[in-house]
């Protein structure tokens, strides 16, 4: 007789769709094991809040190591891993991030987390380019109410097009806006720009430990519990440390300080960090048993079974164990007999400018640390346009927009040459203090539309250190991109000039200079698409396999395209619906 | 991304590694649970985390940062190290940070590093000169640094210019033994790259170059961040936006603070 697997579910990652997972089956009472590949990583113990950048190597450059910065919090990661490489085919640039920590990249994201509208959901409705999504902005309203309210969000509801409001009391206050942030709006609303305050998982107060998780959770008293412990224990902002170094008072979100202390105080969840998930096994049904991982620390292949297998890797990772998992029944890998698995992957247009703004000099000294992330942004504003045919790119873009009196850090006043004369001495000390705070960044966030172009498969020629076959990975940006690019340059430079201001770089001409390249904006997706035909989707819309019914895919891969809203809230509302259908279908026993 | 500061070096070469995979073992669940104990601390809500709490403060940062952090979170201090750390360069000990090169700037080099630094960055009525405050043990470390080799010979080479072009100039031994109207006299030559004449455009370069490094290496101290104004890495109970004064300033006096 058929032993009983040890486990009602295994999630392989522990980042934002792996935590909401792992939260959501461990408060729901199911027994889930969560494999991180990775290291164990504890942000109350290990980050460093107030260090300065003169107690770094280097004062806290980045490099090669760490990418983003000594003080980042990414343990083991990067646009290379050790031991893990990748490849890119000729003629393609691709740059895939990853971290080996538990949390993964959760610990050190942007924390903006900005709703897909319900135009999102319909883009080749709209203009015939890409794909719909298998459901609608209704469908996911809930959820993205359900993960604010959890992780605590600030922002403010504008009634913007496209640009969703959250149900009332879910959004904490904005924090007021700085200086160069008031005096930006000032010029944007010449121009027509609507400039309004970002919505950051940053908590502007503490969360109401007593009304939330009733709220969240009506018929779940364990889930209620262990929110209300968890709330209770988060602080919030004051205002100080970059949030890219994690948060020790648990103030932003970040899956080790928001979900899975939560998850593991319900008993139902263990944890296995340093297990490197190689394959997702299946039983001569077609049904996924289990998965095996390679433990880092022994190099031994390690088996673990469970009723249901949800991987939320990340969108490439997640494809490359797919595709990995081979047998006599998936030749081509599992979930994938669309062969869709590792297509039309996406990552977000980036491009920007960097400008000395005279009007921001000499300005009396006052602390703008604030959240240490955007108090403020606008969201696209030109869907009319579009809409008339008269922008030569199809879909929109928001701006992110940052500098002013900043932590002086690695390059401080470095090539101030061209404004200054090159002056040293005296001379260039009243210059540095001076230009000081006087320096602005504009970066344009947008979408990509999915191309056959855009895709990982299988490098057959090569393996990373526990033996797994690694991805080799294929791009090419198409002019809707690029153009897109350009008019981000050129409208950031239309910015600057009607603040007064002077670029300090290069509005390029051709659009392929413009554009980041494919994988830089670490927003990654796609790869296990969704749809509602199983001949033209990995996933249905509730994140689950149509090859197998008990595998689910809750990171980034499911997305069909890539609005200019940064994806990691996305990810994480659906993750959420996608657990919530788990635990429906467990308890029907339609799977597992 | 304030911390990306775009020094991104050459990407290491990519490793392949062929070790097979072992026979399948299969897990039990006490196994699991064993190795999971270190993960049970997560599980601990914020030691002492109540407001007004007490507790001895953050680590860094300071003294007036200690006393604001303690009365406003109490959180407990951070442990000196961080024992998770493999302590490896993608690893490192962020609460415990070490240097871990050796310096290989000689004696003699390092006072011709702080002549020069103390001309790009001297003292005046608001802060001390850039050798009072260790800009030349930065230059030494950045320059130190394994990959920054072709760094290390720019240095060099610019320094033998110096004391070269004192000699010549000036019958001086070196650039330190230099009056001030004389060191500023050779600067002026490489001052600027675009105006230096054809056959010191290398040695501009090499101005430029450490007149970052200092710039770097000075403003990140607690000197140069006061004499800069910069007021942050300070908890606050609220974030109140800018003062009267600077609105005033920008002219935004009467703008609303949404």
């Amino acid at each position: 007789m058929k032993q009983a697997p040890e486990y009602d579910a295994i999630v392989v990652g522990s980042g934002a769709g792996g935590g909401i997972a792992a939260f959501i089956l461990a408060t729901s009472g199911l027994r889930v094991l969560l494999l991180e590949a990775g290291r164990h990583y504890d942000p109350l113990r290990e980050t460093p809040m107030f260090q300065l950048p003169k107690d770094a190597p280097l004062r806290g450059a980045g490099g090669s190591a760490k990418p983003f910065g000594f003080y980042d919090a990414t343990v083991d990661g990067g646009w290379q891993v050790p031991g893990e490489p990748y490849s890119v085919a000729d003629g393609s640039e691709f740059m895939w991030w990853r971290s080996r920590m538990l949390g993964g990249r959760t610990n050190h994201w942007g924390r903006i987390s900005l709703r897909m509208g319900e135009y999102d959901f319909k883009p080749r409705s709209r203009d015939g380019l890409g794909f719909d999504w298998p459901m609608s902005y209704d469908d996911l309203a809930p959820y993205y109410d359900k993960t604010e309210t959890l992780i605590g969000v600030y922002g403010s509801n504008e009634g913007l097009e496209n640009t969703p409001n959250s149900s009332p009391g879910v959004l904490q206050p904005p924090p007021k806006p700085r200086a160069y942030e008031l005096l930006t709006r000032k010029a944007c609303r010449r121009m027509g720009i609507p400039v309004i305050p970002a919505h950051l998982a940053i908590m502007s107060q503490t969360q109401d430990a007593d009304r939330l998780p009733g709220q969240l959770f009506p018929d779940n008293e364990l889930a209620r519990r262990v929110t209300a412990d968890s709330m209770r224990g988060r602080a919030a902002c004051y205002w100080a440390t970059p949030c890219g170094r994690g948060c020790s008072i648990r103030a932003n979100f970040q899956s080790t300080t928001v979900l899975l202390p939560p998850a593991l105080a319900t008993g139902n969840l263990d944890i296995r960090t340093d297990a490197m998930v190689r394959e997702v096994t299946v039983d001569s049904q077609g049904r996924a048993t289990g998965v095996h991982y390679i433990d880092r620390t022994t190099l031994l292949d390690e088996f673990a079974g469970a009723r249901v297998v949800v991987l939320a890797a990340s969108a490439c990772e997640s494809a490359r164990i797919l595709l990995n998992s081979t047998s006599s029944d998936f030749p081509d890998g599992l979930a994938n007999s669309s062969g869709l698995v590792g297509r039309y992957i996406m990552d977000t247009v980036g491009a920007g400018v960097y400008s000395h703004i005279p009007a921001l000099q000499a300005l009396p000294p006052h602390n703008e640390d604030g959240s240490s992330g955007m108090h403020m942004y606008m969201p696209w504003w030109l869907y009319g346009e579009q809409l008339a045919g008269r922008l030569d790119f199809p879909r929109g873009y928001h701006i992110e927009f940052g500098g002013g009196r900043r932590m002086p850090g690695f390059g401080a006043f470095g090539g101030l040459e061209p404004l200054t004369g090159g002056t040293y001495g005296r001379q260039f000390k009243d210059d540095c203090r001076r230009y000081y705070g006087s320096f602005l960044f504009f970066d344009g966030r947008g979408e990509m539309i999915p191309n056959e172009d855009c895709y990982c498969e299988i490098d057959p020629d090569k393996v990373d250190r526990y033996g797994i076959p690694v991805l080799k990975f294929h791009w090419k940006w198409a002019a809707h991109e690029e153009n897109q690019a350009l008019h981000m340059q050129r409208t950031f430079a239309g910015i600057v000039d009607e603040m007064g201001g002077q670029l300090l770089s290069t509005v390029q001409t051709d659009g392929a200079r413009a554009i980041s390249k494919g994988g830089q904006i670490i927003h990654e997706v796609g790869g296990a698409m969704m749809g509602d035909d199983p001949r033209t989707s990995v996933l249905n819309q509730y994140c689950q396999s149509w090859d197998v019914p008990n595998l689910f895919v809750t990171d980034g891969a499911p997305f069909v395209s890539n609005a200019d809203k940064n994806p990691t809230l996305s990810i994480m509302a659906l993750a959420w619906r996608a657990s919530d259908y788990i635990v429906e279908q467990l308890r029907q026993r339609s799977i597992g | 991304m304030s911390e990306d500061t775009s020094t991104r070096g050459p990407y290491p070469a990519p490793e392949s590694a062929s070790a097979p995979a072992e026979p399948a073992n299969t897990i039990s669940r006490r196994g699991a649970l064993k190795v999971i104990a270190a993960g049970a601390a997560l599980g601990a809500t914020v030691p002492g985390c109540a407001p007004g709490d007490g507790g001895s403060g953050g680590s860094g940062g300071s003294a007036g940062t200690d006393a604001a952090h303690t009365e406003l979170s109490g959180f407990n201090p951070l442990p000196p190290s961080n024992p998770l750390a493999a302590g490896t360069p993608t690893d490192p000990d962020m609460l415990a940070p070490i240097v871990p090169w050796e310096m290989v700037l000689t004696d003699e080099e390092m006072r011709y590093v702080a002549a020069l630094a103390d001309v790009i960055i001297p003292a005046d009525d608001r802060s001390p000169a850039a050798s009072e405050v260790g800009v030349p043990d930065y230059v030494n470390e950045f320059v130190s640094a394994p990959f920054h080799t072709e760094q290390l010979t720019q240095l060099r080479g610019g320094l033998a210019w110096l004391n070269r072009t004192a000699s010549e100039r000036f019958g001086a031994a070196d650039f330190p033994a230099l009056t001030t109207a004389q060191q500023h006299e050779i600067c002026d030559l490489v001052r600027f790259e675009p105006d230096a004449p054809e056959e010191l455009k290398p040695q501009a370069r090499f101005f430029d170059a450490f007149r970052d490094m200092c710039s770097t290496a000075f403003w990140t101290t607690e000197e140069g961040m006061r004499d800069l104004g910069y007021l942050g890495n300070v908890p606050l109970p609220s974030f109140d936006g800018p003062p009267p004064e600077v609105l005033e300033q920008l002219g935004l006096a009467g703008e609303d603070l949404v």
